[in-house]
């Protein structure tokens, strides 16, 4: 079975998959990195979303072959004592209902705020609509995101 | 109006304390039932026996004070507001208050089978007699070695003075106090000093849930264990006639493929080696009988709404005679599809079967159930199965089910291994336990401009609405008045889904009077005002709901949505409602854009009894009433050939954020116990949004979901 080198959170691991394996269940099987989710597997939900170079990256349609040495980060690289400000304004707004899907919200708002630093209520919208939270914390995902905005500008 | 009371404890019977051998004082307590007389309470926190106790209080030497609650969270927020009932009475600071919950951490806890679901409104008082009883002990401590009256002493924020000024924390008289008898006649507080009760605290788990912690199930993970997909009949009605595993097991990783029943499982290295051994299984499927489609169900439903063939869940004055002699009838009928719940966090269980004992891990909203029915399964003593609970990625009813346990507790037992069963989306969706595809048909007979009867008809999938629903709203408010119910027996299987019944119901008698009302042509809101008037001191006890308080909701909401007073192009639509004893009055407010209608606000009007946690229960409001909007409009869900014809979100749409309103919640103040927010205010939303779309395009909404059945005469979104 084929070995690979990963960059992960600024660490490098080794792990041993077959090679279509999505790096979603590397993360989550091999390397005990249970905080990406899974919620669909196609590419429809954002749960599994992670940063490839710095990019929101759906990591259950990638295979970790084709990750090379991009550099991985997952929400548990985001800062470990949740004092990153979108973690913080997760917290304050108190965002999570359930708090499946939350850990994906994250990656795709930290992603597009590196992009753009003071978006309009609406680009927040259209960003954040490929990540499904099925307990519709919505709202609180909308003013969090905002409010990170604020927090980091 | 009559509440539910909680039932009176007696503290001695549920209450236990213990000194702790490690320093601090342990209350023992049972929610719901009085302890065996035999429990005896722990005195070592690695201890903590579930079995004789449901929730456990620390009170350490240092004054911090730590809840330990095998209290299943799905998102509802109990974890946080069920603490703060005790940490008020407790009279402690909420930040030296930690809440551990049993499951995943297996050091501390011994054996968890915690007792169903444990609601606020029925943990409301024993939970602040707890806090309170344990408040006095240290009380009478502190008094007894001061040498005054307790009655002389007060606290404050965890310390005890005495009218001397003198002062002692919690955590100074502990060890005197665990060994006090637990007093009788404790006087809760008056609502009015509650200092956490009605303050914002976030959820308890958040720092774990924004970096990523293990706290689902599936998260759970054990050294040794395998993983398991299963391959599951594709229709309903199908039996496994044969199967071909040799592709499967060629895979390496793959370590073995067992089948069971009509179903057969492959156990692999992990879940994606599992994923692709299930997809390389060749598998002929059979059915004895024609399988089930949705225009069968159509039709059968339709033909049950028009028979005779019903059962009658109450029935007031005549509804025949009212019907014979009236000026007008009006008949409606109401449609609904089946509907899957997808909490995000697909169905997942841990199982490990060996000779001694069954243990259970996972996200599951009856334990206690699941537990025995497993012990049947497996033919064992139910003393020896054990359910630990983790966090849940969503329930909305679809984990009262244990189906997916009792899987895994059959692979674990023929694998001989500790398994991990994972469903994919797929699986989810496939294999759900569906809310049934319901029609109503609504008819009122209008005699002299009044509505003089009423007659609903449900008919139904597998099961009909049950308990008081019949007795909901405008039941008492017209004098004759009927709900009969038909049912048709499927192969699909069905269950509750978040607000059962009332989800749909509502839209439908919530559409329905706003279209009399049009057809009298009276204010909308003021013929909702008049039927309650006559609900006013009706004393059938089967009426819960409470005319007063649904009247002050809807009032609120007429003040605070602005209605009929918004600007030119906002188009509103109201509804009220009452379920889960809980009142509540929406106002959907829609725009066109593009000629498309757009909901933009809903302002929710809710009398939940005191608000415990406002932030966290506006959360849950806010969730339901999105939630309500998004299955109104989008979720459709049909079978061809027994087979569900969505099994993932490419196809099966489900309301993302750009396509969601505002919602501006307001709480009516209240000193009356609380009651659920999970469900409530999702029943309401349907309708609100349906009324509004009327006033905005002119087209009446009788069937869900919106956007199919409005395509054909607007596009919608
Ligand atoms: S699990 Fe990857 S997008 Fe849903
Ligand atoms: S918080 Fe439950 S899915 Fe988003």
């Amino acid at each position: 079975m084929p070995v690979y080198n990963l960059k992960i959170n600024g660490k490098s691991h080794t792990v041993e998959a077959d090679q279509d394996t999505p790096l979603l269940w590397v993360l989550r099987d091999h390397l005990d990195m249970v905080g990406t989710k899974f919620g669909c597997g196609i590419g429809q939900c954002g749960a599994c979303t992670i940063h490839i170079d710095g990019s929101a990256t759906r990591s259950c349609l990638l295979q970790v072959s084709n990750v090379g040495d991009m550099e991985i980060t997952t929400i548990e690289g985001v800062s470990e004592d949740a004092s990153h400000p979108i973690q913080q304004a997760w917290k304050e707004v108190d965002v999570p209902q359930c708090g499946y899907c939350q850990a994906g919200q994250i990656m795709s708002a930290t992603a597009f705020l590196s992009q753009n630093s003071n978006p309009t209520k609406s680009e927040i919208r259209d960003a954040m609509s490929g990540n499904i939270c099925r307990c519709a914390s919505y709202n609180r995902i909308e003013r969090a995101v905002e409010l990170a905005a604020s927090k980091m500008s | 109006m009559k509440q539910i009371q909680s039932p009176s404890f007696s503290r001695r019977s549920f209450i236990k304390t213990s000194a702790l051998a490690g320093g601090g004082m342990l209350i023992s307590f049972n929610l719901f039932q009085a302890c065996k007389p035999e429990a005896a309470p722990p005195v070592d926190i690695s201890q903590l026996n579930f079995n004789d106790f449901n929730a456990f209080i620390k009170i350490a030497d240092n004054g911090m004070v730590t809840i330990f609650s095998p209290n299943p969270e799905i998102g509802q927020g109990v974890k946080t507001s069920m603490p703060m009932l005790i940490a008020e009475e407790l009279d402690v600071a909420w930040d030296n208050v930690h809440v551990v919950q049993g499951a995943l951490d297996t050091k501390n806890f011994t054996r968890q089978v915690a007792g169903g679901s444990q609601s606020l409104r029925h943990g409301w008082e024993p939970l602040r007699q707890t806090g309170a009883t344990a408040r006095q002990m240290l009380i009478n401590a502190a008094a007894a070695r001061w040498g005054v009256d307790p009655s002389t002493c007060t606290t404050n924020n965890g310390i005890i003075s005495n009218a001397n000024g003198d002062k002692l924390g919690y955590g100074e008289v502990v060890k005197e106090a665990a060994n006090l008898d637990v007093p009788e006649n404790i006087t809760l507080k008056n609502p009015k000093d509650f200092k956490i009760i009605g303050s914002d605290a976030n959820n308890v788990d958040i720092d774990k849930i924004i970096t990523g912690k293990p706290l689902f199930g599936l998260d759970y993970k054990e050294e040794g264990m395998v993983y398991a997909v299963v391959m599951r009949p594709p229709a309903f009605g199908n039996t496994l006639k044969d199967f071909d595993a040799t592709e499967a097991k060629a895979i390496p990783g793959v370590h073995d493929v067992i089948r069971f029943g009509d179903k057969v499982a492959v156990l692999a290295k992990d879940t994606w080696t599992a994923m692709k051994g299930k997809k390389a299984l060749k598998a002929n499927w059979e059915s004895d009988e024609a399988l089930e489609n949705t225009e069968g169900h159509d039709k059968i439903l339709t033909d049950l709404l028009n028979g005779t063939e019903f059962n009658t869940m109450r029935a007031d004055g005549d509804v025949k005679k009212a019907f014979a002699e009236a000026d007008e009838v009006v008949e409606r009928t109401y449609e609904s599809p089946f509907l899957p719940h997808n909490c995000m966090e697909p169905m997942n269980f841990f199982a490990d079967v060996t000779a001694e004992k069954v243990r259970l891990v996972g996200p599951i909203q009856t334990p206690a159930g699941t537990a025995r029915r497993v012990a049947e399964l497996l033919e064992r003593d139910p003393e020896q199965v054990s359910v630990e609970m983790t966090r849940m990625g969503g329930g909305f009813g679809r984990r009262l089910y244990g189906d997916f346990a009792l899987e895994v507790a059959e692979i674990s037992k023929l694998a001989k291994k500790p398994v991990k069963l994972v469903y994919s989306r797929e699986d989810d969706m496939g294999a759900g336990i569906y809310r049934p595809s319901i029609k109503y048909k609504i008819s009122a007979s209008i005699k002299d401009k009044k509505i003089t009867g009423y007659h609903l008809k449900e008919a139904s999938v597998n099961s009909n609405m049950y308990g008081l629903i019949p007795n909901f709203f405008p039941a008492g408010a017209i004098e004759n008045y009927q709900v009969d119910v038909a049912n048709y027996t499927s192969k699909i299987t069905t269950g509750a889904w978040r607000a059962p019944y009332t989800n749909f119901l509502s839209f439908a008698e919530q559409s329905f009077f706003d279209e009399l009302a049009e057809i009298l042509e009276v204010d909308r809101i003021k013929l909702r005002l008049d039927l309650l008037q006559k609900v006013k001191g009706n004393t059938d006890e089967r009426i819960q709901y409470s005319p007063e308080r649904l009247e002050k909701v809807i009032n609120v909401a007429v003040e605070k949505s602005g209605w009929g007073k918004t600007e030119e192009g906002v188009y509103q639509g109201f509804s009220a409602y009452y379920c889960h004893n809980t009142h509540v009055a929406e106002v959907a407010d829609v725009v066109l854009e593009n000629d498309v209608p757009v909901v933009k606000k809903v302002t929710c009007i809710v009398d939940c009894g005191i608000v415990v946690n406002p932030l966290g229960a506006k959360n849950q409001i806010e969730g339901g009433v999105i939630d309500g909007i998004g299955h109104a409009m989008y979720g459709d869900f049909s079978f061809k050939n027994g087979e569900p014809q969505d099994k993932n979100f490419n196809t099966y749409r489900l309301i993302r954020i750009n396509e969601t309103p505002v919602v501006e919640t307001h709480f009516i103040e209240s000193d009356i116990a609380p009651t659920g927010l999970g469900e409530p205010t999702l029943p309401p939303a349907g309708a609100a949004v349906a009324n509004a779309i009327k006033a905005a395009k002119g087209i009446r909404l009788y069937k869900q979901p919106f956007i199919k059945h409005m395509k054909a005469k607007a596009p919608l979104g």
